[in-house]
């Protein structure tokens, strides 16, 4: 069976619907039964993408491992906001260890389970964007190289929010942050520097990558529960807005993290053994500017000394991706590469999608992917 | 059974009778025999039940044997020089966060220069990272403190270091008693952990804690270290109960009851010492040696219950303190507060100089003569030194101190054409 038939998209509401389907197709956390693996009365700040992406997940795989599972922590607000002693907000066994050596600390794990014949008990790994391709990066990629079987999960906000907002190896071109700040001829971050992690994790062809985001949470828990279909390494990189580092208001974390997806500056996809196997298609699709703009980390972008150059600039990124991967079904023959990006055919129960009254639409997909 | 073994060959056998879930190596010299032979066990389904994991980084090895301790399982790695350093944050980590991870340090100097061969420099380094520190003199010993390593860090909680010189022993071939399975088994039971991550029983391990209890976190740490000075003889004689074999234990005199002088060394030069004390000894001269053993937990009143009654002390280490001069020396002097006698530092061995009987001998006869200074490089050559002092006082860009002084050296790559 299509391990993902149907999708759910929130359009302005709070509905997930999940009423509407099958029992075993619901949302985990629709599940009054299910885990709370990073349970209420953490520090996060209001709107935190990390902390919804986190509890998503982690609930997914616990449903997957029926609980049997451990985590392994690198610093980070993750790890900050859920737990100074003697308070945690984990209700899963939780090991945090070192900034930079979480995926070896889950390989450890995973290898005193092996050791004890307790191959029923998995590891996830899990950081921000800095202690996982950044000061993490060598642990992760020597984890995925020996395919130990993690799965690591990356809640990406595309800067060190934990120290105040530094720039990172995810940190986008232009961007604001405290150490490429929005002065001088070429404001915030520089253009051709960073790393695409999910690329970088393909290219160590092990058995399972995905990219999500916090808009479309019930295909984080898909990915989440494919992952643990797989033995090995796997990675999952996901998409987390954050209000205080973005200067973006509380209530558009979703927003964001949905506009982020329909420009192609982040594309959704999923990728087995180094090939990406299934794209997840823009729905409606937006320029650039309308997803930076109600960030202040572009504000520097905008307005009378604007940089529209600087714009052009970043939309021709979102175009490249829109071509690696398909993102879009109308893209001319020509812009598609070769053997890339399997074309879904999509069929829209209900196509205003930007209607904010909108409770919520149902995207029916046919797929044949998996 | 009597084996005519290498030394990481004796060490890596003993690790495998403690029965290891978890390995994890990187290679470093003079460190790498020890895990090659634990992968051979491993491989070959001798050592069974055990994971050996080749990783990607010395800091890497450091965290797998964190995430492998914490989910429950006896785990083992080993590293030398650079590699110690490079692990630093985690050794730390793993101490603090109380996990009885048994390392072997294979004792290399630490560059720049780069040298691979032995001094004390690396562990010295790590001497106050919280865990306990046991320095091998044979190659029997070291065989013999792994097995009591991992009796101590389990009951204390806490990660032990075994420190062996790395060539000296690492590479000497010796004759080793290898105990038997039976035996270990006897002596070392289950890890039995004090906190676990265990699905059936969730916990949060290794979480912030603030100013209002990091004094006392940190206090307990050195509580336990303190513990460890009651635990190691008790482990030491009960080793000996199984073993037949006086091994381990926290300080090692030699011939010190009536000793006007005493040497106080660490490791393999110990047997060395011993020699030119006994040959000495023949010749009339009061003199002894004090061998450390476990430098962390310092045995203070041990050290000093030895001393108080010697009218010199000569402590010979293989590692400086840049900026002050001996570590051990300096340790030493805390146990002697209060107590006069004459004490003079002597930094010996440095990246691999040999530490011979006839200097050892040229040094005691100076002490003897009252000529030798508080602090001494043994066998150094100050000419040397000099004309590369002379050398940056005349020239501004004057070099690489290192290759300045090989080319006086004479060494023949180095020569002119």
């Amino acid at each position: 069976m299509p391990y993902q038939p149907i999708k759910f998209y929130q359009t302005g509401s709070f509905v997930v619907g999940n009423r509407l389907l099958d029992q075993n197709e619901r949302s985990v956390q629709s599940d009054t039964e299910r885990l709370n693996s990073l349970t209420s009365g953490h520090r996060a700040c209001q709107g935190c993408g990390e902390a919804l992406g986190a509890r998503y997940a982690l609930d997914a795989v616990a449903k997957a491992t029926g609980g049997r599972m451990i985590a392994a922590n690198a610093t980070g607000c993750l790890e900050v906001f859920s737990t100074p002693f003697p308070e945690t907000s984990w209700r899963i066994p939780w090991v945090h260890s070192l900034f930079g050596n979480a995926p070896a600390v889950a390989t450890g794990i995973a290898a005193a389970m092996h050791a004890k014949g307790r191959d029923d008990i998995r590891v996830v790994g899990q950081g921000g964007d800095g202690g996982t391709i950044d000061i993490g990066f060598g642990c992760l990629s020597g984890m995925f190289e020996r395919n130990d079987d993690v799965l690591y999960i990356c809640y990406d906000n595309e800067a060190y929010m934990n120290t105040g907002v530094q720039r990172s190896g995810a940190t986008p071109p232009a961007a604001r942050t405290a150490t490429t700040p929005a002065v001088g001829p070429n404001p915030g971050n520089v253009f051709g520097q960073g790393k695409d992690m999910p690329r970088i994790a393909m290219a160590h062809e092990i058995p399972y990558v995905a990219t999500a985001t916090v808009a479309e949470l019930r295909d984080l828990e898909a990915k989440v529960e494919r992952a643990m279909s797989f033995r090995g390494a796997r990675y999952i990189h996901v998409f987390v807005p954050c209000p205080l580092g973005w200067g973006s208001s509380s209530n558009d974390t979703i927003k964001l993290a949905r506009l982020v997806k329909e420009t192609g500056l982040f594309p959704v996809f999923e990728a087995e053994h180094g090939e990406v196997t299934a794209v997840s298609k823009i729905r409606r699709h937006i320029p650039v500017e309308e997803y930076l703009r109600p960030q202040r980390r572009y504000a520097h972008l905008f307005g009378k000394h604007g940089h529209p150059e600087t714009i052009a600039r970043i939309q021709a990124l979102a175009d490249r991706n829109i071509a690696r991967y398909g993102l879009l079904d109308d893209l001319p023959d020509s812009l598609k590469p070769p053997g890339s990006a399997v074309g879904r055919q999509v069929r829209w129960q209900s196509e205003d999608l930007s209607e904010q009254t909108s409770a919520m639409a149902i995207l029916t997909e046919t797929t044949g992917a998996h | 059974m009597l084996s005519q073994i290498e030394g990481s060959k004796a060490v890596a056998d003993a690790i495998a009778l403690c029965r290891p879930e978890v390995i994890c190596a990187y290679p470093i010299s003079p460190q790498t025999h020890i895990v090659e032979g634990l992968s051979a066990l491993v491989k070959s389904g001798k050592l069974a039940g055990c994971e050996y994991v080749n990783v990607e980084s010395e800091f890497a090895a450091m965290s797998v044997a964190i995430g492998a301790s914490a989910a429950g399982a006896r785990a083992y790695t080993a590293t030398a020089s650079q590699g110690l350093l490079y692990m630093v944050e985690a050794v730390y980590n793993a101490s603090g966060l109380g996990l009885p991870i048994v390392m072997t340090v294979a004792n290399r100097a630490i560059g720049s220069p780069i040298n691979i061969w032995n001094d004390h420099t690396d562990t010295m380094s790590q001497r106050d990272c919280g865990w306990i520190q046991l320095y091998a003199e044979t190659n029997q010993e070291a065989a013999d403190l792994h097995i009591q390593a991992f009796k101590l860090a389990e009951e204390l909680s806490l990660p032990v270091m075994v420190c062996m010189d790395g060539f000296i022993l690492t590479h000497a071939y010796e004759r080793v008693d290898m105990p038997t399975q039976e035996q270990v088994d006897a002596y070392l039971p289950a890890f039995e952990p004090r906190q676990v991550l265990d699905p059936a029983a969730p916990i949060s391990i290794g979480a912030m804690v603030g100013p209002e209890a990091f004094t006392e976190v940190r206090f307990l740490a050195h509580h336990k270290q303190m513990q460890a000075l009651d635990e190691i003889p008790g482990i030491a004689t009960e080793f000996q109960e199984i073993f037949g074999r006086d091994s381990g234990g926290l300080v090692r005199p030699y011939r010190t009851e009536d000793a006007e002088t005493v040497i106080v060394a660490l490791g393999s030069v110990l047997g060395t010492i011993k020699d030119v004390v006994d040959e000495r000894r023949e010749a009339g001269e009061k003199i002894g040696v004090l061998g450390i053993t476990s430098f962390r937990p310092f045995p203070m009143l041990a050290i000093r219950g030895v001393l108080r009654h010697a009218q010199r002390v000569i402590i010979l280490e293989k590692a400086l303190a840049i900026g002050l001069g001996g570590i051990v020396s300096d340790n030493v002097r805390n146990a002697l507060s209060g107590i006069t006698l004459k004490g003079n530092t002597v930094i010996a061995g440095l990246g691999g100089r040999a530490i011979t009987k006839v200097s050892l001998h040229k040094l005691f006869d100076e002490a003897r003569a009252d000529r030798l200074e508080r602090l001494v490089f043994l066998d150094m050559d100050y000419d040397l030194v000099q004309r590369e002092i002379e050398r940056t006082k005349q020239k501004r860009r004057s070099g690489s101190a290192a290759e300045n002084i090989l080319r006086d050296v004479g060494v023949v790559a180095a020569r002119p054409a």
